[in-house]
């Protein structure tokens, strides 16, 4: 029996399509795609090809609004730097308090340097409130930086409504798309949206390679000065076998994308009602009626995530844990804490994003094999009894410390 | 993903002595649901010897926690409870050949439900007087706790302090910015300011040679590629020492009529080891006395040094250690 794979918000298996795209820029194809020679316009052509393959798949309205970088960190940096830069005179960013760490960490980062940072906060649900995001745009704000959907819970944020609301404040807009590109349908074109960050290897594409998505006439600071690629807004020899990776993935994600928010919503949902009906004490987190297609966030309270992680890898199931102890911090994940998840629970979070690759026989299997191991780790648990958790687990387990 | 051991594996898979032990007479909790990790130790001790007959444990945790319990079960078993309470964290790490640094805490949940379930046993109290905090440096293991208690407790300044007394910042350097983050706000509190060391190419330490197999030529160091003792134009090493000990000289008579003195214990590049003594060594003042000298020190000898309290009778014990 083959390993099952259903941590695609993490990273995603290169599309073999993607793979054999990508080889011939392994050899042959070696130019440098600056260069005057047949060596290099070949590839420079290539990566026209590609530029016009990622324009399409975000509905942006010019090629030229395409920016390869080497990932969605590096995307999210450079959209945030370039702001603070082009805009010296504002010194407030708006952002939320369940970004990824490449928002999140240069936030804290900026604030350190005298920034000032509003981090928006989220209901137990993982939502937004719009009305305190109104009241903080001012014309202090260089930019707001929201992500389209949440990685841990696949929560959908307005970012059409926020973006507008900025723009009507004449405050800049970036989003970091890094999990919502290739899963659900953008349309940058007519949109208020200035900044927009994706990320290769989410979508079939491989790692190290990722687009800064920029609206025509954004005032605009490069992070890397150097040579003139990209048109001068990103310095460095371009990374062109995983471009050329990166514009496969593209059509093939807008090909796919009915599939995605049919077949593979239909898997995952299938997950989370299989798991649910057999497994007491149990419940999705983030916000179920509005989350991407392939993401389902399970809390099983009463037991410890990474647990969780290492004993459904021993029957070959890979998923990821928001627990503290997966990251080696003391803390459970932001987010989780952020939607105040009981500590019953927040611990126990487990992370299943499955991708147009999963089949049905391997939902199944995973809905046989996740209650048994629930069960055998709350067997090991001071806080549960025979047949469920015990009565007022602070009082039953009395630590000398809290 | 972690890099456990086969042991910490095959006692996370199988675990040992899981659930409670029936008419168990110790019992250790320590942790917490909310921190996420806790461990309750259930012993049945021999009233006549002290011996354990039975060690049962529950937990919630992460695998090495789990693991650890376990370990700490199967240790503990026959022994006498002064025996078991010779055990350290580091053993129930061992006996797991190994946990990596992230996952240490929970040898030390192991260690301390063990405390925790024998003092139950003999009707004493136990209180826990272990804080954590975040994980600074991962080479060695050491948070961000035990570096602001070794800072406040040595008044140290720099990350290069920060080594010397706890390894933190010894391995891959990478935490080095971290630490300097420590030390900004630890210096701040007592009114300091945090100066970063000067950017150095540091020379690596050369290669002990070996006796008789060594092919290559001693080259002789070109002078020049030294940066001699930081010597500045003119001032030969000797003559550099005596300004130093002129300063010391100087600023004595203050120091005493305070009732405190200072002494130069070592010239070592730009580091020049003092030891203060009396009234202002670990007060408060010491800090502002040591950046006083150190002001004195840069304008008598025209270059940057810095001028570092050493706790005398520390030093004398580490001279020994590692002699
Ligand atoms: C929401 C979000 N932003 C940014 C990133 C970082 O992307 P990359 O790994 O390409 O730097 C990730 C990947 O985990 C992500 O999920």
């Amino acid at each position: 029996m083959s390993d099952i794979y259903l941590d695609n918000n993490a990273t995603t298996q290169c599309d073999p399509l993607v793979v054999e795209a990508m080889l011939p820029y392994f050899s042959e194809q070696f130019g440098n795609p600056s260069s005057l020679h047949s060596f290099g316009n070949k590839v420079g052509f290539a990566l026209k090809k590609a530029r016009k393959s990622v324009q399409k798949l975000l509905g942006a309205e010019h090629e030229s609004e395409i920016i390869f970088t080497s990932c969605g960190s590096e995307s999210d940096s450079t959209a945030i730097m370039s702001a603070l830069r082009a805009q010296p005179e504002r010194r407030t960013i708006i952002t939320t308090v369940v970004e990824h760490p490449a928002v999140l960490n240069l936030c804290e980062h900026l604030e350190g340097e005298g920034y000032t940072v509003h981090r928006l906060g989220v209901d137990a649900k993982g939502r937004l409130d719009l009305e305190e995001y109104k009241s903080l745009l001012s014309d202090d704000v260089a930019v707001v930086s929201v992500m389209w959907a949440n990685n841990e819970t696949g929560t959908i944020f307005p970012i059409m409504e926020m973006a507008t609301m900025a723009d009507e404040a004449g405050v800049m807009f970036h989003t970091d798309a890094v999990q919502a590109v290739g899963k659900i349908p953008i349309e940058l074109e007519d949109s208020p949206i200035h900044m927009l960050s994706l990320s290769g290897h989410k979508l079939h594409a491989p790692k190290g390679v990722g687009v800064l998505y920029l609206k025509r006439g954004t005032r605009f600071r490069p992070l890397l000065r150097g040579g003139h690629q990209e048109r001068g807004r990103r310095a460095g020899t371009e990374n062109v076998t995983a471009i050329i990776g990166l514009g496969v993935a593209a059509e093939l994600a807008m090909a796919n994308m009915a599939h995605e928010n049919t077949e593979v919503k239909a898997l995952r949902d299938r997950l989370q009602e299989g798991i649910l009906a057999a497994v007491p004490n149990a419940f999705v987190t983030g916000d179920p009626d509005n989350r991407l297609p392939n993401t389902l966030n399970i809390a099983f309270e009463y037991i410890e995530g990474e647990a969780i992680l290492l004993l459904l890898n021993k029957v070959g199931i890979a998923a990821s844990s928001g627990s503290a102890c997966t990251s080696g911090s003391l803390e459970p994940s932001h987010v989780m804490k952020a939607m105040g998840i009981p500590y019953t629970a927040a611990h126990g979070t487990v992370r299943f994003s499955l991708s147009r690759y999963n089949t049905a026989e391997e939902v199944e299997r995973v809905i046989e094999s996740v209650p048994p191991i629930v069960a055998q780790l709350r067997k090991l648990s001071p806080y549960w009894g025979e047949n469920g958790p015990v009565e007022n687990p602070d009082q039953a387990f009395a630590p000398v410390y809290a | 993903m972690w890099d456990y051991s086969e042991t910490v594996k095959e006692h996370f898979y199988n675990p040992k002595n899981a659930g409670a032990v029936e008419q168990a007479n110790a019992v250790g909790d320590v942790g917490s649901i909310s921190c996420g990790d806790a461990l309750r130790l259930t012993l049945k001790v021999d009233p006549e010897n002290e011996v354990i007959l039975d060690a049962g444990f529950q937990t919630f945790g992460c695998g090495s926690a789990i693991a650890s319990s376990s370990a700490l079960t199967e240790m503990v078993k026959g022994k006498t409870l002064d025996e078991a309470l010779t055990i350290t964290n580091q053993d129930i790490a061992d006996f797991l050949d190994g946990l990596p640094p992230e996952k240490m805490h929970c040898s030390v949940m192991g260690r301390e439900a063990l405390q925790a379930a024998v003092a139950n046993y003999r009707g004493e109290e136990w209180v826990d007087d272990h804080e954590e905090g975040a994980l600074i440096c991962k080479c060695f293991a050491i948070d961000d706790v035990m570096i602001r208690e070794t800072i406040r407790e040595n008044s140290l300044s720099s990350v290069e302090d920060v080594t010397n007394y706890t390894k933190a910042g010894g391995g891959c350097s990478s935490c080095h910015e971290g630490i300097e983050n420590i030390l900004i706000e630890e210096l701040a509190a007592r009114g300091e300011v945090f100066v970063a060391a000067h950017a150095k190419g540091k020379k690596k330490a050369p290669k002990k040679q070996e006796a008789l197999v060594s092919l290559e030529m001693p080259v002789a160091e070109p002078a020049a590629a030294e940066p001699a003792p930081a010597a500045p134009a003119g001032m030969s090493a000797f003559q550099r020492i005596k300004k130093i000990e002129a300063v010391i000289e100087e600023i004595r008579p203050n120091l005493q009529a305070d009732r405190g003195d200072c002494e130069l214990l070592d010239v070592d590049g730009k580091n020049i080891y003092v030891s203060l003594v009396g009234a202002c060594s670990g007060c408060q003042m010491a800090a502002m006395t040591v950046g006083g000298i150190q002001q004195k020190m840069i304008e008598a000898l025209g270059e940057f040094v810095k001028v570092i309290p050493v706790d005398k009778a520390k030093a004398a014990a580490q001279q020994q250690a590692l002699a």
